[in-house]
């Protein structure tokens, strides 16, 4: 196809497409990140402290671990509204089944995770079955996980309060055990194994493959004999999982069930997923990108806390920045 | 060919709506063991939706598809892929964001090991099925994990071809199979053509280029507005056969004549917008 003259550029421009395919967002966010923890050091000697990072840590965990389902949805250029509300609800099931009801609490931790893959499961078979827009359907989702949080639990918090190993389960520190002096919660390892499973699924798998498949062409992936309804049904279920286990480690962390929070935490979690180079338009989006997105927030809002910026201002520089993340990822297609 | 043969496909009054359009209306069409089929006809004649109905993308409204003879049920394209039923797509029908070994594979990945709906993808045999599959076509792609968006019109084209052709398809459709190419990339995918009949495949070409029906088919089936007008072997030289062809096209000849289609005979819109 190539004449013997052209032959040469060719293969330097396919050889130079093979690096930077997917690279470029990821060093980006990368060194965004290294630069605010440069600025924030030089800015307040608070911010460096083993104690503020570990803080900084364990605010990744919760809205990491959503953002590696939200990855995943995003992927398929769909979109999750229900994660924040979806994780409550699996925060409030768990403390059903481990409070209330009083059983072990690895099936309180199994209650979380499938209250949460159901409820993906439902997302799924609107989206695909049904054929409603996925913002629509995660919308109604996202207020019947609320309402339904709140009608279980009666609308009060449920402590954990006899059973601690439920609390040590997250906040408590196995590697300090090891190494005296490194109290790193285990909240903090939760998130990095969920990480590598989830990148695990997103690159070795069927799964994952079709996740990028239907984000890319969807009627091509039809075309080729997958089923793209049950596959796309897993990838909510998958993402829903997700949540679920948000919601045992937020319950953890809180040491009770709080059925009035998590509105909100869904957009904190799409914006990591994008800060991190997920496309919106689906079909590209890598794990790392996404725990890379997540730090970036965590680190934004603790510097500038420690800056003592008020709030207010904290979610308005946030909000530029997933801005220009987003703007980034066009200027990037634009040149390709 | 011998019409005395069990076709391997048997279409039998095919009707297929879209809303109010007919774009269908009652098609029968054979292929033979062996046999390179064009099938032509203007913009909006129902090729390519006929060959859709075949490959499992739609559905059609009525009508019997019968593969060596016994009935068949395609429901979907899963269903056509596993009776042995290929399409290239003229859109090519590639996922963009996934290399070439994963496109190859997209729908049929060699899978290491599975737990339910855990499957665990062998990538290396897939890139190296994939490189041979490409080397034995011939086609000029510098590395199976390129993504098809950095590909060229022509190296995609190759990829949607060798996809179908990489997995001993017995029926293979293309849908305007030279339509992004080249000169010379045009005799390569007729020569390439030639050769799959040669190895037991039958094959179905949609195209425009009469030239390269009457260079390679066996046999022209002429479809205009939803029905089928003309079914003939190749013979003659080019000139006369595109004469007569462009005659079936434009409706000037029709060898079914107007004696069946009586259920549709008060509902004939005047031109089918989709096809």
């Amino acid at each position: 196809m190539t004449t013997d003259t052209t032959e040469l550029t060719t293969s330097v421009r396919e050889r130079r497409a093979l690096f930077r395919s997917d690279a470029t967002q990821k060093l980006l966010a990368f060194a965004g990140l290294i630069a605010l923890f440069v600025v924030f050091s030089l800015a307040s000697p608070n911010f460096f402290k083993f104690d503020n990072i570990i803080g900084i840590l364990l605010a990744t965990a919760v809205n990491g671990v959503l953002a590696l389902g939200v990855t995943f949805i995003i992927v398929t250029a769909g979109i999750d509204l229900s994660v924040g509300t979806v994780m409550t609800l699996s925060a409030v099931m768990s403390g059903v089944f481990v409070t209330f009801w009083g059983l072990p609490i690895p099936l309180g931790i199994l209650a979380g995770l499938a209250t949460g893959a159901l409820a993906g499961f439902v997302n799924g078979i609107a989206i695909s079955k049904m054929k409603i827009p996925p913002f629509i359907a995660t919308l109604g989702m996202m207020m019947m996980a609320k309402g339904l949080a709140l009608v279980i639990s009666g609308a009060k918090p449920i402590y954990f309060n006899d059973t601690p190993a439920f609390r040590q389960m997250a906040m408590g520190s196995l590697i300090g055990r090891v190494i005296p002096g490194f109290e790193v919660p285990n909240a903090v390892f939760i998130l990095f194994g969920a990480a590598i499973i989830a990148n695990l699924i997103l690159t070795k798998t069927v799964l994952g493959r079709y996740t990028v498949a239907l984000g890319s062409n969807e009627e091509a992936t039809r075309l080729s004999g997958v089923n793209v309804d049950a596959w796309k049904t897993a990838v909510y279920a998958l993402g829903g999982a997700f949540s679920g286990l948000g919601g045992v480690l937020m319950a953890a962390r809180l040491n009770s069930a709080q059925p009035a929070l998590g509105a909100g935490y869904e957009l904190d979690a799409i914006a990591a997923v994008v800060i991190g180079g997920t496309s919106l338009s689906g079909g590209e989006g890598t794990i790392l990108g996404t725990v890379i997105g997540a730090f970036i927030i965590s680190v934004l809002t603790n510097g500038l806390r420690i800056l003592s910026v008020p709030q207010e201002w904290q979610m308005v520089v946030t909000g530029a920045i997933v801005i220009l993340a987003v703007y980034a990822d066009i200027i990037r297609r634009r040149n390709q | 060919m011998s019409s005395q043969q069990t076709p391997i496909v048997e279409m039998r009054n095919i009707h297929k709506r879209f809303g109010a359009v007919q774009a269908l209306r009652g098609v029968d069409l054979e292929l033979y063991p062996g046999e390179i089929l064009g099938l032509v006809g203007d913009n909006a004649a129902g090729k390519s939706t006929l060959m859709k109905v075949l490959s499992g993308a739609y559905l059609p409204n009525e009508g019997d598809i019968l593969l060596h003879g016994q009935p068949a049920h395609i429901a979907n394209p899963e269903d056509s892929r596993r009776l042995g039923i290929e399409m290239v797509y003229q859109d090519f029908a590639l996922c963009n964001n996934l290399d070439v070994a994963a496109n190859v594979f997209l729908g049929r990945e060699v899978v290491r090991w599975r737990l339910g709906s855990l499957r665990w993808m062998n990538k290396r045999t897939m890139e190296q099925r994939a490189r041979t599959m490409l080397d034995r076509l011939r086609i000029d792609i510098s590395s199976v994990r390129l993504r098809v968006e950095n590909l060229s019109g022509g190296q995609r084209q190759a990829v949607a071809i060798g996809r179908a052709i990489a997995f001993d398809a017995k029926v293979i459709i293309m849908d305007e199979p030279t339509a992004a190419l080249s000169v010379a990339a045009i005799d390569k995918v007729l020569d390439l053509i030639s050769s799959l009949r040669e190895h037991g495949a039958s094959i179905i070409i949609i195209s425009h280029r009469l030239e390269d029906i009457f260079r390679i088919g066996d046999r022209v089936a002429v479809l205009r507005q939803g029905r089928k007008v003309a079914d003939r072997p190749v013979a003659g030289d080019i000139h006369e056969f595109r004469e007569q062809v462009v005659a079936y096209m434009v409706g000037a000849r029709d060898d079914y004549g107007s004696e069946n289609d009586g259920e549709n005979g008060a509902v004939r819109s005047p031109s089918p917008v989709n096809a």
